[in-house]
């Protein structure tokens, strides 16, 4: 699936991953700290991925 | 598609919110925010329904959100954005609160930094030799706080949550740095030329509060400011995020109990702070009393002082060298887009 990031704005592929969680597990991203959007919907911890989707993971921590 | 749902009407759900212990659909998501923040208004006296409320808006998610939640529940909330001069990201961040505003038909006053006092933050900061965030945060105060008075508002709003003051709270403690502690309050009294200013967010997490602006539609400044990039305040949220994945609903307990519990332990401290204040002789804002005698002149004044006549400088000249390539990598990465 393409994922794209933020902070910097940045474009990655990752496959074979089934949800959410293990999207966020396997880029060593806390749980805490992002949400997952798919069309313009987030998508909670256990929501089922597919290598056709397009994520994005939005940071939430801000340090202003 | 997603196996679990909503706690209160089982339908899917959108968000799984581990220190609730439970997952919310949109609509319950919603619900859940504007009762957190009703509970906070009520707890600690926040506001009343015929205020005149002056929200502190900066582009970012939880200045928008709570603009958006107060407007909701029937407040009357005008904004004021605070142009700090900081390249493209002030920018767009004007952008964002602009468009909120006039899609809401929500009365917004800007200021800028630079066209109305004569510096800007990056100039500050290399000025002063402080980290940005010293001269920005205390530019954004005296200027919300003049500005409250000035225009008759009853109260200042700010965007802070619960991440921002348990982060703060964690730094304070760290240092056992008994002054702040004692003025780290969800609501701080109107007193002596300050206006009273409230937290509406502080039983609300950021990452309630992203999602709170992503179902809502609202359009924020993502992008982290690049004068915050390494700051402390990041590595405080990044270690009590890691404590929170472990023990859920830790940030919560952390700080809403120290509101609670220790913060009336801290009182004789506060008052005490009180006394020592006299008007700034330049400005009038109220200020520490000199030790040494000399004229009051507070710190907002000193700073305009000290940075008359100098040259804007450029954001990257004032970041260290990790957060300076991380700029330089966002700002590559958005020539890219166009």
């Amino acid at each position: 699936m393409l994922v794209r990031l933020r902070q910097p704005k940045r474009e990655i592929t990752v496959d074979g991953v089934r949800t959410v969680n293990q999207l966020l597990d396997s880029l060593e991203m806390n749980r805490e700290s992002f949400l997952v959007i798919r069309n313009g919907t987030l998508v909670p911890g256990d929501g089922r991925l597919d290598d056709n989707d397009t994520i994005e993971i939005r940071p939430v921590v801000s340090g202003g | 598609m997603s196996g679990s749902k909503c706690r209160v009407c089982r339908e899917p759900a959108i968000i799984d919110l581990p220190r609730h212990n439970a997952n919310f659909c949109a609509e319950h998501l919603l619900q859940l925010c504007r009762r957190q923040v009703e509970k906070a208004i009520k707890d600690y006296d926040m506001l009343s329904p015929d205020d005149r409320i002056l929200v502190a808006v900066s582009g970012g998610k939880d200045s928008l959100a709570v603009w958006d939640i107060l407007t909701e529940l029937g407040y009357s909330a005008d904004g004021l954005y605070i142009g700090l001069g900081i390249g493209e990201y002030s920018d767009v961040s004007y952008e964002f609160t602009r468009d909120f505003a006039d899609e809401r038909g929500l009365h917004l006053t800007t200021v800028d930094l630079r066209d109305e006092y004569g510096y800007d933050v990056p100039t500050a900061a290399k000025v002063t030799k402080r980290v940005p965030c010293s001269a920005c945060g205390m530019s954004k105060r005296h200027i919300f706080d003049a500005a409250a008075l000035e225009g008759g508002y009853d109260v200042v709003v700010t965007g802070h949550n619960l991440d921002d003051e348990a982060a703060v709270l964690f730094g304070n403690t760290l240092r056992w740095d008994i002054d702040y502690l004692a003025r780290q309050l969800p609501v701080l009294p109107a007193r002596d030329g300050f206006p009273k200013k409230v937290k509406p967010l502080v039983r609300l997490t950021e990452r309630e509060m992203a999602a709170w602006c992503i179902v809502r539609g609202i359009d924020y400044q993502v992008e982290e400011c690049p004068m915050a990039l390494g700051n402390k305040h990041l590595s405080y949220k990044e270690a009590l995020n890691a404590i929170e994945r472990e023990s859920p609903g830790s940030k919560a307990a952390f700080y809403l109990e120290f509101v609670d519990k220790m913060a009336p332990l801290l009182a004789d401290r506060r008052s005490s702070e009180r006394s020592r204040l006299v008007a700034c002789t330049s400005c009038g804002a109220p200020t520490t009393e000199p030790d040494s005698g000399a004229d009051p002149v507070c710190a907002f004044c000193r700073l305009q002082e000290r940075t008359a006549g100098v040259e804007p400088v450029p954001v990257e000249m004032v970041l260290n060298k990790k957060a300076r390539k991380a700029y330089l990598a966002a700002q590559a990465a958005a020539g890219g887009d166009d």
